[in-house]
C-alpha cells in the first residue's frame, strides 16, 4: 500500500506548494510512491484518513491550532515545508514590532475585530514535528529526498552547515568582499562612500555565515545575497562559518541581528533557552 | 425542486490559492443566504514593511503570493523607484517585461491547464488526466515547464525571484540564452494550439452567464499593457495611477477577512477578462484568432470567460516575449558586472508602483524617511478587487440555478466554477487599511 500523504496551508504565500505543482513530470513520478489525498491548491479531493502530513504557513491564531492539532492525530508523521511552517519565516517580522502598532496600522479603528496572535508562530510551537524542510521557497530536490527518504523508512539528509560552504563551492566572490572588492576590515564593517556624495551607506550584508545551508547558495549565485530563508544553522555560536566572520571582523550575534527577515522566531527560541 | 431545501456549503475551496468558503441556503426556491466568504489569516504585510530598508521591501513583499512574486516584486521595484527618482534603462525595462510574461505564463497555464481543464474533463483533479487524457496532460506539462525555465532565466528563480532589484539586474542572461529561449517560445505554437482545440472542444462546459459589470485594468498607447500604464475603466474612462485610492476604494465586509472594492458600480472586475475588454486592439493576431474561435470580443461580461481571456494573453505572452527579445538582440546586449548592484542614490519620498500581474491591476504605495526607511506601505490586491464582483454574480449565478430546477452538486459545482475563474489568489488579497465595516 502507497503511504497517504496529504498537504495542509496556514498563513503563508503557498509557494512552497507550487513548487511541488511545478515539479512537472516528477511529480507523476513522485505519485507512483505515495497517494496525495489532500492538496488543495490543486486537486479537490479531501480526505482524513493521511500517514504524511506537510504544512506550510505560519500558526496565528487559535482556529489555525485547532486545526493543526487536529491534523496532528490525523497523521504518523507531520513535515513542516517552506519556512513560514519550519521557523515562522517571513511572516515573524512583526513579532518584534509592536503588537496595538502592528493592528493599528493594518486595521485603524477596527483592530479589535480580527482575531489573530500577536506573533506569527512556527509549527513547532504548537504541535510535534518530525521533518523540516527549509526555505522560501523550499527546494525541489530536498523535497523529492525527503518523500522518498520517508518512503522508505530512512532519515532525511538536511545540512547542518551554514551557506558559506555552498557558496565557497559555487566559487562566488564573498558578498563581505564587494563594493570595491578589497575585502579590508574597513569595508567589512559595512559603511561604504556613496560615490558623489558625502553619505556614508551600509554596504553589502550576507546571511550565510548563519544561515542553514541546502540551497546551493542560490541567491548569492544570482547575484544578490543570503536572507537567511532557511532559519539559523543547528548552534550557530559552533557552526557559524567563522572563517569568512573572523575575517571581516564580525560576530555570531552582530550577523543574526544585522536584518531581521526570517529569524524573529527562532531568535526569541534563543533567548528563552 | 422548488420546495426543497437547497444548502450548498463549500469550506475551504479547492483548486484556488488561499482560503475561501461558499455559503448559499435556499428554502422553497428563495435564496435565504448567499456569501463568497474570504477566512484567511491576516498577515499585516502593510506592518511588516515599516521599519526596513528600501533593499528589504521587494523581498518582504514578493511574499505576500507565491503565484504572483514577480509581479509583487516589480510592483514593489516600481514604487521605490518612484518614490526615489529612480530611472531604469531601456534594457531592464525590455527584460522586465519579459519577467512579467514568463509570470503570467506560468500563472495562466497553471491555472487554465492544471485548475480549471479537470472541470471541462468532468475530473476532481489534474491526476487523474495521466490516465484519462497522459497527451494533453503532458501538452500542458511542456508549456508549464516553459514557462518556468522562462522566469529562472529572466529573474534567478521561478517563485521568488532573485535578480531584480532597485534600479536593475543583479544578473541578466546572455545573448544566446536569449535566443534559445526564443526558439523554445517559437517550438510552442503547436502545443499552444492544442491547448485551445481542447478548451474549444469542451466549451460548451463555460455556463452561459452574463452580468453587466466595470472592468478596470492598465491601458498604454504602444502596447497591450502589463509593465506600465494609466488606469482605464470601461466606466470611467482613463485615470493617472497615482490616483489609485480613488477608484479601488476599498471598505471591508463582515463576512470576509479580505477587503473589497468597488469604484461606479457596487464592484469590477480585473484580471486577463479586463485587460482584454479594454486593450483588445493591442493583442497580437495569432491572440486575436484564438479569441475569436470562442466568440470572445469586447466588452464581454460573462466571468466565466477570464478562463479563456487566460489563454487568449498565453498566446499573446508569447508572440510578445518574441518581440522583447528580438529588440534586447538587435541591438546587442549591454554587458554588466557580476553581482551588479545599481548605484542608487537614497531620497525621502512616497512612491507609487502599478503593474498587472496575472489576477489584475496591483498597487504597491510605500513612504519612505531619508535613511531610504519605509514609514507607511498599502498594497492593493487583483484578489480583493474581484470580491465584490465574485458576491454580486454569485448572487445572480445562484437564484437562476435554483430557478433552472438544478441539483445541489450542480449547483455547488457551477459556483465553484465561478470562483475559480476569477483565479483568486485569497492569501495575498487578505489585509486591511484604513477599514469601514459596512452591515
Amino acid at each position: 500500500m502507497k503511504p497517504k500523504v496529504a498537504f495542509f496551508d496556514f498563513a503563508g504565500c503557498e509557494g512552497d506548494q507550487l513548487q511541488v505543482a511545478n515539479l512537472e513530470e516528477k511529480l507523476l513520478d513522485l505519485l507512483e510512491l505515495v497517494e496525495v489525498v489532500n492538496f488543495r491548491e490543486v486537486i479537490s479531493q479531501k480526505s482524513d484518513d493521511y500517514d504524511i502530513a506537510f504544512i506550510e504557513g505560519s500558526i496565528a491564531s487559535d482556529h489555525d491550532a485547532e486545526r493543526l492539532e487536529g491534523i496532528r492525530e490525523n497523521a504518523d508523521v507531520l513535515v513542516a515545508l517552506g519556512s513560514c511552517a519550519a521557523i515562522g519565516g517571513i511572516n515573524s517580522i512583526r513579532n518584534s514590532q509592536d503588537p496595538q502598532k502592528v493592528k493599528d496600522r493594518v486595521y485603524g479603528e477596527d483592530a479589535d475585530k480580527i482575531e489573530a496572535w500577536d506573533k506569527a508562530k512556527a509549527v513547532d510551537a504548537v504541535v510535534d514535528v518530525d521533518h523540516y524542510i527549509y526555505g522560501c521557497p523550499i527546494d525541489q530536490d530536498e523535497f523529492v529526498h525527503v518523500v522518498e527518504s520517508l518512503v522508505q523508512g530512512k532519515e532525511p539528509n538536511i545540512p547542518t552547515y551554514p551557506v558559506c560552504v555552498e557558496c565557497k563551492m559555487n566559487e562566488n566572490v564573498c558578498v563581505f568582499a564587494r563594493n570595491g572588492g578589497d575585502g579590508n576590515v574597513s569595508s567589512a564593517r559595512r559603511e561604504v562612500q556613496v560615490p558623489g556624495s558625502q553619505k556614508v551607506e551600509q554596504g553589502p550584508f550576507c546571511l550565510g555565515p548563519v544561515t542553514r545551508a541546502g540551497c546551493d547558495s542560490k541567491c548569492v549565485n544570482e547575484g544578490t545575497t543570503c536572507w537567511g530563508c532557511r532559519g539559523l544553522v543547528d548552534n550557530p555560536n559552533q557552526n557559524a562559518h567563522k572563517k569568512v566572520l573572523d575575517k571581516y571582523g564580525l560576530t555570531v550575534e552582530e550577523v543574526i541581528n544585522k536584518f531581521n527577515l526570517y529569524f524573529g522566531w527562532q531568535q526569541e527560541e534563543r533567548k528563552d533557552e | 425542486m422548488s420546495n426543497e431545501k437547497i444548502n450548498v456549503d463549500v469550506e475551504y475551496l479547492t483548486r484556488v490559492e488561499g482560503h475561501g468558503n461558499i455559503k448559499v441556503n435556499a428554502k422553497d426556491g428563495q435564496i435565504e443566504k448567499c456569501e463568497w466568504q474570504v477566512i484567511e489569516t491576516p498577515r499585516y504585510f502593510e506592518s511588516m514593511v515599516v521599519d526596513h530598508s528600501w533593499k528589504e521591501l521587494h523581498h518582504i513583499t514578493s511574499r505576500i503570493c507565491g503565484i504572483c512574486s514577480i509581479g509583487h516584486t516589480l510592483a514593489s521595484l516600481k514604487a521605490t523607484e518612484a518614490a526615489m527618482g529612480i530611472e531604469i534603462s531601456d534594457q531592464d525595462k525590455l527584460l522586465r517585461k519579459l519577467a512579467l510574461h514568463a509570470e503570467n505564463l506560468q500563472s495562466h497555464i497553471l491555472h487554465v491547464g492544471y485548475l480549471a481543464l479537470p472541470d471541462l474533463m468532468g475530473e476532481g483533479s489534474v491526476i487523474p488526466l495521466a490516465s484519462s487524457h497522459p497527451e494533453e496532460l503532458k501538452t500542458v506539462i511542456r508549456l508549464h515547464r516553459l514557462a518556468n525555465e522562462m522566469s529562472n532565466l529572466i529573474c534567478g528563480r521561478t517563485t521568488h525571484p532573485q535578480r531584480l532589484i532597485p534600479g536593475g539586474f543583479s544578473k541578466i542572461p546572455t545573448e544566446r540564452q536569449l535566443s534559445e529561449l526564443k526558439g523554445k517560445l517559437k517550438n510552442s505554437f503547436n502545443d499552444l494550439m492544442a491547448v485551445a482545440d481542447l478548451c474549444e472542444a469542451k466549451a460548451d462546459k463555460f455556463p452561459d452567464f452574463k452580468r453587466e459589470t466595470e472592468f478596470i485594468s492598465l491601458t498604454n498607447e504602444e502596447e497591450y499593457a502589463f509593465y506600465d500604464g494609466q488606469v482605464r475603466s470601461t466606466d470611467t474612462g482613463i485615470s493617472p495611477v497615482v490616483d489609485y485610492k480613488d477608484i479601488t476604494n476599498e471598505f471591508v465586509v463582515n463576512q470576509s477577512t479580505a477587503k473589497y472594492a468597488r469604484n461606479n458600480r457596487q464592484s469590477y472586475m480585473v484580471g486577463a477578462l479586463a485587460r482584454l475588454n479594454n486593450n483588445y486592439d493591442q493583442l497580437s493576431p495569432m491572440a486575436k484568432g484564438v479569441a475569436e474561435r470562442f466568440n470572445l470580443k469586447p466588452v464581454n461580461h460573462n466571468p466565466f470567460m477570464n478562463n479563456i481571456a487566460q489563454l487568449v494573453e498565453v498566446v499573446h505572452n508569447i508572440r510578445d516575449s518574441i518581440k522583447q527579445i528580438d529588440k534586447l538582440l538587435d541591438g546587442g546586449l549591454e554587458p554588466q558586472d557580476d553581482y551588479y548592484e545599481p548605484k542608487v542614490e537614497v531620497k525621502e519620498g512616497r512612491g507609487i508602483g502599478a503593474v498587472e500581474v496575472p489576477r489584475g491591476i496591483l498597487f504597491h504605495d510605500y513612504t519612505y524617511n531619508e535613511e531610504g526607511t519605509c514609514t507607511a506601505g498599502n498594497c492593493v490586491i487583483p484578489t480583493n478587487q474581484n470580491h465584490a464582483n465574485i458576491q454580486q454574480d454569485m448572487e445572480k449565478l445562484a437564484p437562476s440555478l435554483i430557478n433552472q430546477g438544478k441539483e445541489e452538486d450542480e449547483i455547488e459545482l457551477n459556483l465553484e466554477m465561478l470562483v475559480r475563474a476569477y483565479d483568486p489568489c485569497i492569501s495575498c488579497s487578505t489585509h486591511f487599511l484604513d477599514v469601514e465595516f459596512v452591515e
